[in-house]
């Protein structure tokens, strides 16, 4: 598909995306120097170079009736629904004031009110509870659409299959967004699927699927609107493999030697931050000095939510027997 | 007082509930048109339609998340799975999802969620349709586990499992579904969490849960005859497990057997059973003892398999035990 015309977007618009991928670019920077420094532990799944996938995709939708669920490299999903910085980052270092109160971490971000459900460790397991998502949705007759997003790893997990064919057989509001960052884990993509085309997999189950640049927000945002609106106004599905590319390694504890110099080169030569920011400049509607602001109100965003996560208490020992099940209310 | 069978007790549970709240609905394999592999269903897609009784395919991973995340949205599923053997294939669903979401989003989210089916071993089944499965569910903080054994446990347990907001597993049982007792036509409820007395005594306590509640009541009674006063506690709830009732019969008694028809090691029965030697390390007159299913994998073999399971034969010899009779 042909990158749009970046003419027919209005500048807020276009500065919307391009300040949402660097704030998420900005902090997953320090989230990872974080964990260099320790104040964050366990599995810390970064999300550079992947940021144009969660911006391009969650513009597209109305949080007020409609719903988002990935899988555990979730900083961007959260920061993009609309999540406080602080809360994500206080969350990250396990804090009381974190989104989770400290029992969730990296990996288990959620925000209810935002319609943000979460966050989810187990590869592939979340794509059934998307599906129950839209069940409630049609069940109750409402306006709404879910995006599930997860990774070319979940592809092959049985949960994606099941999943997938009820959302065809019953016409599920369901926009299924497989983010091929091309590396399961260690594991190129090619070496874990009988087909290269991941989108291919739609045909199975009866739902149109396509293959989107995820290096360029708008046509990400293209695609997504075009699968949103089929599952708003016709209550179908369907699948888009947006393919991507992550910088780092799978988490913070791997090198990622099992990818080239070159070619991780050539994909930050295509990095989705500077490819938007260039057609806007070239198009005469922003100026360096305009990144140069854009770039240092991120920073500071983030360098409070540093301090805010940094000054914020550890949950209190008795907080662990909390949360486990609800009061039930009849 | 009517009596219905423990099927019906179920069917009636259902159906008032659905009628009762609208975001109530029922899924699972052959539920609808077919009505329920054991008839559990029977009329409910008549009555309900297909919207409210939704046939599945045979994807007990995928349509137990699917319930679990119509949950989270704010619906009330009751998830039938054909059998507990089947419910394997959405371990990872029920353990990692339903009952952890509350937890990992530090309380945003409810689960009013209920998976059910029936649990253990029936006749003739071989190994992987008759396991009895209660140590997996029972093991997970954030689910609430219950095992019913008559009808007006079933219907009442159901009841208050389908206005929980947390997921609840219910263990029925093949060998059940016929079983009658009384039913009051009034609504009624039966509290989560609260064993009960089935039958009063003073020499020994039985306690026990789900299908071999029935045995434990069977050789108490042939106890009785030997001048043996047995009472019989049924659990009910696995998860949470009614410490206060535990300890209350076996102060009484000063002496207990517990039975549990799942393997031996690391059950529900085996937890029971340390928990009473430790919290009634005072009390007791004698070890406490555990009749449990053999472990072995069952066989198909009629005489082999009920070699494996407990019988009121095998309750009856550990109550002579521990009353040093032998």
């Amino acid at each position: 598909m042909n990158s749009p015309d970046i003419t027919k977007y209005d500048k807020s618009f276009l500065s919307s995306l391009l300040q949402q991928m660097l704030l998420i670019r900005r902090f997953e920077e320090k989230a990872a120097q974080m964990y260099g420094l320790r104040k964050i532990g366990g599995f810390c799944h970064i999300y550079i170079g992947q940021e144009a996938v969660c911006t391009g995709a969650i513009a597209t939708v109305d949080l007020a009736k409609d719903y988002i669920i990935t899988a555990y490299r979730d900083h961007g999903h959260a920061l993009t629904v609309g999540m406080d910085p602080k809360v994500v980052m206080a969350e990250l270092f396990g804090k009381i004031t974190g989104c989770c109160r400290g029992k969730g971490g990296s990996m288990h971000l959620f925000d209810e009110q935002k319609h943000f459900y979460g966050g989810h460790g187990i590869v592939g397991s979340h794509i059934p509870l998307a599906t129950g998502m839209a069940v409630k949705i049609k069940y109750k007759n409402e306006d709404g659409v879910v995006l599930c997003f997860f990774g070319d790893g979940a592809i092959h997990q049985g949960s994606f299959h099941e999943a997938l064919n009820m959302a065809g057989l019953w016409k599920l509001p369901i926009v299924y967004i497989c983010e091929n960052n091309q590396y399961g884990m260690g594991t190129d993509f090619r070496r874990a699927s009988a087909v290269n085309e991941l989108s291919k997999l739609a045909a199975s189950y009866n739902m149109p699927g396509s293959r989107v640049d995820g290096m360029d927000v708008l046509a990400v945002y293209q695609s997504v609107t075009d699968a949103v609106k089929l599952a708003r106004e016709r209550s179908k599905p369907s699948l888009l493999e947006i393919r991507t590319y992550r910088y780092l390694g799978h988490s913070m504890s791997d090198p990622a030697t099992y990818r080239t110099k070159k070619e991780v080169a050539k994909y930050k030569s295509q990095d989705p931050i500077v490819i938007l920011r260039d057609r806007m400049t070239a198009a005469g509607m922003f100026t360096e000095d305009e990144y140069v602001v854009m770039d240092k109100d991120c920073k500071s965003i983030v360098t409070e939510a540093i301090d805010f996560a940094e000054q914020s208490k550890n949950p209190e020992i008795e907080t662990l027997y909390e949360d486990i099940l609800a009061e039930t209310q009849e | 007082m009517p009596e219905i069978t423990y099927r019906e007790a179920l069917n009636q549970a259902i159906d008032e509930e659905m009628a009762r709240d609208d975001r109530v609905f029922l899924i699972g394999e052959e539920v609808a048109l077919y009505n329920g592999a054991y008839k559990v269903s029977r009329g409910l897609y008549d009555k309900y339609g297909e919207k409210r009784v939704i046939d599945t395919p045979i994807t007990e991973g995928g349509f137990t998340g699917i319930g679990i995340g119509a949950a989270m949205a704010g619906l009330r599923p009751v998830v039938e799975w054909m059998t507990f053997n089947f419910s394997i294939q959405a371990l990872d669903q029920v353990i990692n999802n339903a009952a952890k979401m509350r937890y990992m989003s530090g309380g945003q989210f409810k689960l009013p969620i209920v998976f059910r089916g029936p649990n253990g071993p029936a006749e003739y089944l071989a190994a992987q349709h008759s396991q009895a499965l209660a140590a997996f569910y029972a093991h997970t903080p954030g689910l609430l586990v219950i095992s019913p054994a008559t009808p007006y446990d079933a219907k009442g347990l159901l009841k208050s499992a389908i206005r929980n907001d947390n997921p609840v597993v219910m263990m029925e049982a093949e060998l059940l579904y016929n079983t009658k007792g009384d039913v009051p036509k009034e609504e009624y409820l039966v509290p989560i969490g609260k064993a009960d007395i089935k039958r009063s005594g003073t020499d020994v306590t039985l306690i026990t849960f789900g299908k071999v509640l029935h045995l434990a009541v069977s050789a108490a009674e042939q106890l009785q005859a030997e001048g043996v006063s047995a009472e019989v506690l049924d659990l009910r709830s696995l998860r949470p497990l009614d410490e206060e009732a535990i300890v209350a019969s076996v102060a009484k008694t000063g002496r207990c057997v517990v039975i549990d028809e799942s393997c031996p090691v690391a059950s529900v029965g085996s937890y029971v059973a340390w928990l009473v030697s430790n919290k009634c390390f005072d009390i007791l007159d004698a070890q406490v003892e555990l009749v449990a299913g053999l472990d072995v994998p069952m066989p198909y073999n009629h005489r082999l398999e009920l070699q494996v399971q407990p019988s009121a034969e095998k309750i009856v010899t550990a109550v002579k035990k521990v009353l040093y009779k032998n």
